[in-house]
């Protein structure tokens, strides 16, 4: 069993009828109560584009019936940034000349605590990939100490074997995200010209490893920017479509990391307006009615308060990318640039301001 | 003529529960309690935050207020027990609404790991309220493994489509002597007024109240609805024919 197989099977023809869908395509699509793969195409299509404010009413009548008027919060910890990848849009890829650090216990200790005092109780702990350095051992060890001052964490790190990820739900993890990047796998060769993330078939299983594992939540997505933001869609939302028919216990949901122009001196390979932004997020939510959908801080506090309403359940607070960030901030260059740099209180004080109820912990 | 509504022998004084999932915030679910003139609401524990005043959901419950934990999120019967118990530990009292779910497409309820929960759970002294799809069989192991009251679907969680399992849950009204609250799925005033009519002791509603554009109006509207329903179900309603009926009967001059 694998999404590659699926994957494959989609790949000929998918520009063809994401150029071809009729107007009369995208409005069965929208009458349709479970909508199939064939209308998640025609909300993803060029069409779609000129009417969001349909996509959005609908979007809408099924966010507020699944989920109500909630935003979860989450904050993002990374533990270490040795890489041994050579990703090309990445600010920790090998030969970039950033100081390396791997939080020790007793700092990812007091990282737990700095951010565990502002009110963070949902945590996404992070690493570079570096097997030797970072080990999985480690990352248990994380994972059991961060679980004695979180209700719920999460991990985002290199991909794991089944019973790697099993160790990791053993020592209190219940959350696993990872991101195929791209979905276009020349396309991924290209742009991982080496180290062990040049595996696409080994990344691409590994959230079905992690549901295997006893994962409670999985999350996948694509870094939006490298390529045709409607492909790269259409394949994140048939994947988890896929994960979710596959293992019915776990809670599939899926996030939109959009790359910022520059960061870490690479521009996007496609651009991906807001608009376009927006489209992905209704297709998403109006295909995968019941699926989480994640935005972190690499978006705009101004666009993230638009977005409120048109699909997102989880968003990134007060984040810090950097390494040991929230004990002593700017300790190291983060991943990325952080957009919305605005505090825990003043997300939560936007959410509000929406007529939502921001929401610290969702598990216990 | 007194109308007693009893769950494990405790007087209840309202038929509608309300959860307090989905509100846009804890100032607006805490005025749709009290305008519902609920007695029972029930609360996932995954979402109570004991370390956090402004968080903490709880605090926000008016007095008087009996508090229901539910099990949200338990995959099976073993988590519905932990989390139960940690309830307890937590000081939010005996009563359990069980809620084992391992469907994240469809939200159905598993009723063979809600059975073994609520066995375990009733043995542990705790008040069993279990969430489980309309099964007259299921019905009756969850009353030999002690329920307090039996809590079918009217459809599944958060559709708002009313009342999908009519034919089943008038089979359960009629079969099992406890308490029959319909739970899930109701999305109006009028589905909650259904239900009643067809002799539901009680029903359950977040959904169709914490999404409305006014969620305290809709909480008063939907404890009407329930009250109107409850005194039909009293009243005896006519029954309903398919044809027209003479007013002056065919055999009337038999005597």
């Amino acid at each position: 069993m694998s999404f590659y197989n699926i994957h494959s099977s989609r790949r000929g023809g998918l520009d063809g009828l994401l150029k071809s869908a009729t107007d009369g395509d995208i409005s069965r699509a929208l009458e349709r109560e479970t909508p199939g793969e064939e209308d998640f195409l025609a909300f993803l299509s060029a069409g779609a584009a000129g009417r969001l404010e349909e996509l959005a009413v609908k979007a809408n009548e099924r966010g507020l019936r699944n989920f109500g008027r909630v935003i979860q919060l989450y904050a993002p910890l990374y533990l270490g940034n040795f890489c041994e990848n050579e990703c090309v849009y990445c600010g920790f890829r090998r030969s970039s000349r950033i100081a390396r650090k791997k939080l020790d216990l007793e700092e990812v200790e007091n990282e737990a605590k700095a951010l565990s005092r502002s009110g963070i109780r949902d945590v996404l702990m992070l690493t570079g990939e570096s097997r030797t350095l970072t080990p999985p051992a480690y990352l248990a060890a994380c994972a059991e100490l961060l679980k004695r001052y979180f209700a719920s964490v999460s991990v985002e790190v290199y991909p794991l074997g089944r019973e790697e990820y099993a160790e990791l739900v053993s020592a209190g993890a219940d959350g696993l995200a990872i991101y195929q990047e791209t979905y276009d796998e020349e396309l991924y060769a290209e742009l991982h010209p080496s180290g062990p993330k040049r595996d696409y078939r080994g990344r691409l299983d590994a959230p079905e490893r992690g549901c295997l594992a006893g994962m409670r939540r999985v999350n996948v997505g694509a870094l939006l920017g490298l390529s045709d933001f409607r492909r790269e869609i259409f394949f994140t939302g048939l994947h988890a479509a896929y994960l979710r028919d596959s293992f019915p216990g776990v809670e599939i949901s899926v996030s939109l990391p959009r790359l910022r122009p520059q960061q870490g001196g690479f521009s996007p390979l496609s651009e991906v307006s807001d608009r376009d932004f927006v489209q992905a997020m209704l297709a998403l939510r109006l295909f995968l009615p019941r699926a989480g959908i994640s935005v972190s801080t690499r978006e705009s506090g101004g666009f993230r308060k638009d977005l409120i309403g048109l699909g997102v359940t989880r968003m990134s607070a007060g984040s810090r990318t950097g390494v040991g960030g929230y004990s002593s901030p700017e300790r190291t260059e983060g991943q990325f640039s952080v957009s919305d740099k605005s505090g825990l209180e003043a997300v939560k004080s936007l959410i509000r301001a929406r007529g939502y109820q921001p929401v610290m912990k969702d598990w216990q | 003529m007194t109308d007693q509504f009893k769950i494990a022998g405790r007087n209840v004084k309202s038929r509608f529960l309300l959860g307090t999932g989905k509100f846009p915030s804890n100032a607006v679910m805490r005025s749709a309690i009290v305008a519902s003139r609920a007695q029972i609401v029930t609360a996932a524990l995954r979402r109570v935050d004991l370390d956090s005043e402004e968080e903490n959901l709880l605090a926000h419950i008016p007095e008087g207020t009996i508090m229901m934990t539910n099990t949200s999120g338990a995959r099976d019967a073993g988590e519905a027990v932990r989390i139960a118990r940690l309830s307890r530990a937590l000081g939010a009292g005996d009563w359990i609404k069980i809620e084992v779910i391992a469907d994240n497409k469809h939200l159905l309820p598993d009723n063979a790991e809600t059975i073994k929960a609520a066995a375990i759970l009733a043995a542990e002294g705790f008040i069993v309220m279990p969430y489980f799809n309309p099964d007259l069989a299921d019905a009756r192991r969850l009353r030999d493994a002690g329920a307090a009251s039996l809590m079918p679907l009217g459809a599944p969680i958060g559709t708002n489509k009313g009342l999908c399992t009519k034919e089943l849950i008038k089979i359960l009204v009629a079969e099992m002597d406890l308490p029959v609250i319909v739970d899930a799925g109701l999305g109006r005033p009028s589905h909650a007024a259904e239900a009643m009519e067809l002799g539901a002791a009680a029903v359950l509603v977040n959904t169709a109240v914490a999404s409305a554009r006014d969620p305290v109006r809709m909480a008063g509207a939907f404890a009407l609805a329930v009250e109107a329903g409850r005194s039909a179900w009293l009243a005896g309603p006519g029954s309903v024919s398919e044809t027209a009926r003479a007013s002056s009967p065919l055999t009337g001059f038999l005597g």
